[in-house]
């Protein structure tokens, strides 16, 4: 953290020397903190406000309720972090989600847990490479492929279940062990916060610590850099949509499991809280600024809005309301704190 | 020849349009028929009144992905309205008020996007993704997740009345297509929204006032997506706060499939009506042959990827020489 804030610092200083009157340097280094640390900020004054108006709030109950209906989500976002981070976008997540989980659910009854999970991660995977080829390899625009993309799976998914919903039979649904993804807990903590927690730790280890990350973040910095100073940009790109489609495919697992049952388009609009949750944590849509840490952030803060608004006695659709304010608030300070003033300069 | 060779290569969606004319001219009789025409252009017209504002805003280098929720703002709006008691002595004059109140809903929204995305300087695809979510949380809060319902049969029959045996709702479509294609290839305000698409500081330089500019094309795109809302529930003789979910989905891939580029600078009205009708026949025509809804979705996904695909085959040569 504080390395970011001597960074840009050094930078204001750097590029503007002349500007040695007190007035604005304060107010700048002002901006400036506000907005390297916005996202944790915040964060704290939610967690703050919310618990002011509702004791429940901050109870450890209440907690692991809010990180077990984020973590779906969460997980999704993670995988999608990593295309944002190499400059692309991922749009087809979500009805990804909606195939895997339909796909899962269906075939556990059929063909059993293990072999329905593996055949949906392959099928998943496979979507993955399509998104991969089209985007990495034939470099065409990442936001219309996986638009189209989207519809495509939407398609697939509902000519895979002949439009029906599918559902695991209720009488194996107390005693298989795939309801443990869901619905199980180790000491005490529910399983999908597990698996929400060990994949972001996993994650953030590779992109943040390892030679890939670095390709990841170079490629979306600058792409000609990166390809002149010998990355193979169309693999790494390649390769982030097949860590994203992994998570779809771990969120599947999680939703299938806990829902024991799917309609077809169970994902439908989670694309855009996914991205939401995403730009919410701070990482550039541009590509090679943001780490999955933040994401994480990101999403939490989305899921302690829902609850901390439905606890306050608000209807489900205020959170909509709150979460557009606080998207468009959050980009706009860290745009604010980068160009060092608070509005455009376009006229 | 030489002029028509380069109309396709910049409109490639019209051989496509051609092809699934003739496929399904062949395939089914049902569909070479003037009631189904007239069909075509009343389903696709709600989707096409939008992509007429979309293809502003995107040659503008913007997007705007809360166009689905803009839309049902001015539907529950209007019909709202239409059925207030200080209108009840109006007869059909109280449709007035209410489809000038949802217009201006519409556009209001529009301008509020607009005037962000200029102020703020933060990304279109990020303002309007927050307001996709905003405004239909709005949407839910004006209708308290109610449905509204026209009590004013004028106003739902006006969705299946004819002039001269055309639909009024297809006339209302081409009226618009036109008006917008002489707005954008006509006027001094057609070409600043090339310039701007193209090349932003330029275009600042060449002292054109970018911010109202585009507040000016995102009110137009608003001012679509309400009249489209609007006939929307002339149609259904009902407004639902659910309306126009995913709408914004099939009123992009329209846009791009007419060619329009997402980076701003090109693209047509003309390659647009080609994409609206291009998924309008597509829709239909694989409805009339009995292929199952949901192939469409298949069809049409790998449609917008191929038509990617396509342009950047035909147009490869100048985007190398721009690179190096």
């Amino acid at each position: 953290m504080s390395k970011v804030e001597t960074e840009t610092a050094a930078s204001a200083k750097g590029h503007a020397p002349d500007e040695s009157a007190p007035g604005p340097d304060t107010s700048r280094s002002w901006v400036q903190i506000i907005s390297a640390q916005g996202i944790l900020i915040a964060f704290a004054v939610f967690l703050l406000g919310f618990g002011l108006f509702s004791d429940r709030f901050l109870s450890f109950e209440n907690m692991e309720s809010v990180l077990r209906s984020s973590s779906i989500i969460g997980v999704m976002a993670l995988g999608v972090t990593v295309v944002v981070l190499s400059g692309n976008l991922d749009l087809s997540v979500g009805s990804m989600l909606s195939f895997g989980t339909v796909m899962v659910v269906d075939l556990h009854d059929k063909i059993g847990a293990a072999p329905a999970m593996g055949v949906m991660m392959v099928a998943v995977l496979a979507l993955g490479c399509i998104n991969g080829f089209l985007v990495g390899i034939l470099k065409l625009n990442s936001l219309i492929v996986t638009l189209g993309m989207l519809s495509a799976i939407q398609g697939l998914t509902l000519i895979y279940s002949g439009g029906q919903n599918v559902d695991i039979a209720p009488s194996t649904q107390s005693t298989t062990w795939f309801r443990v993804f869901g619905r199980g807990d180790i000491a005490g903590l529910d399983m999908p916060i597990i698996i929400f927690a060990v994949l972001a730790i996993l994650l953030h280890c590779a992109i943040a610590f390892t030679a890939y990350g670095r390709r990841v973040y170079a490629v979306g910095g600058n792409p000609t850099a990166a390809v002149f100073s010998g990355i193979r940009r169309g693999r790494v790109v390649f390769s982030t949509y097949v860590i994203s489609a992994a998570c779809v495919g771990f969120a599947s697992i999680i939703l299938g499991s806990r829902v024991m049952g799917s309609q077809n388009n169970v994902g439908q609009g989670y694309e855009l809280l996914v991205l939401a949750g995403v730009i919410l944590g701070g990482t550039s849509l541009l590509g090679g600024s943001g780490s999955i840490f933040k994401t994480v952030v990101g999403v939490l803060i989305l899921g302690f809005i829902q609850n901390g608004l439905l606890l306050m006695g608000y209807p489900y659709y205020a959170q909509w309301i709150v979460t557009w304010i606080v998207i468009i608030l959050a980009v706009w300070l860290d745009i604010a704190g980068k160009r060092g003033r608070l509005f455009s300069p376009i006229a | 020849m030489q002029s028509g060779l380069r109309l396709l290569t910049r409109n490639p969606i019209w051989v496509f349009v051609a092809i699934i004319f003739i496929f399904f001219s062949l395939s089914t009789e049902r569909f070479f028929d003037i009631a189904n025409f007239r069909n075509i252009l009343v389903q696709t017209s709600t989707i096409g009144l939008i992509a007429l504002g979309m293809t502003l805003v995107m040659i503008n280098g913007n997007i705007d992905l809360s166009v689905g929720a803009t839309l049902a703002l001015p539907a529950s709006v209007t019909v709202d309205v239409m059925g207030w008691g200080a209108f009840a002595e109006w007869g059909n004059w109280q449709i007035l008020p209410a489809v000038l109140l949802g217009l201006l809903s519409g556009i209001a929204i529009g301008a509020l996007n607009g005037f962000i995305v200029w102020k703020t300087g933060v990304d279109a695809f990020i303002v309007t993704l927050g307001a996709m979510l905003g405004i239909r949380g709005l949407v839910f809060v004006y209708t308290q997740e109610q449905s509204f319902f026209a009590t004013n049969f004028t106003y739902s029959d006006f969705a299946y009345s004819a002039v001269l045996g055309v639909p009024t709702l297809a006339i209302v479509f081409l009226v618009f297509t036109v008006a917008t294609h002489i707005l954008l290839s006509r006027t001094v305000h057609g070409s600043n929204t090339y310039a701007v698409g193209d090349n932003r500081e330029a275009a600042v330089n060449a002292g054109i006032r970018v911010g109202p500019h585009m507040v000016i094309n995102f009110m137009i795109i608003g001012f679509f997506a309400a009249l489209a809302g609007i006939t929307l529930s002339t149609q259904m003789g009902a407004a639902t706060p659910n309306l126009g979910r995913e709408f914004e989905l099939w009123v992009i891939t329209a846009v791009v499939l007419g060619g329009t580029k997402l980076t701003g600078g090109a693209g047509s009205i003309i390659g647009t009506f080609g994409g609206v009708l291009a998924i309008g026949m597509l829709r239909n025509g694989m409805n009339l042959i009995g292929v199952p809804a949901f192939y469409v979705l298949l069809v049409l996904g790998s449609i917008l990827i191929f038509v990617l695909f396509l342009d950047k085959q035909l147009n490869r040569q100048g985007e190398e020489e721009i690179r190096l």
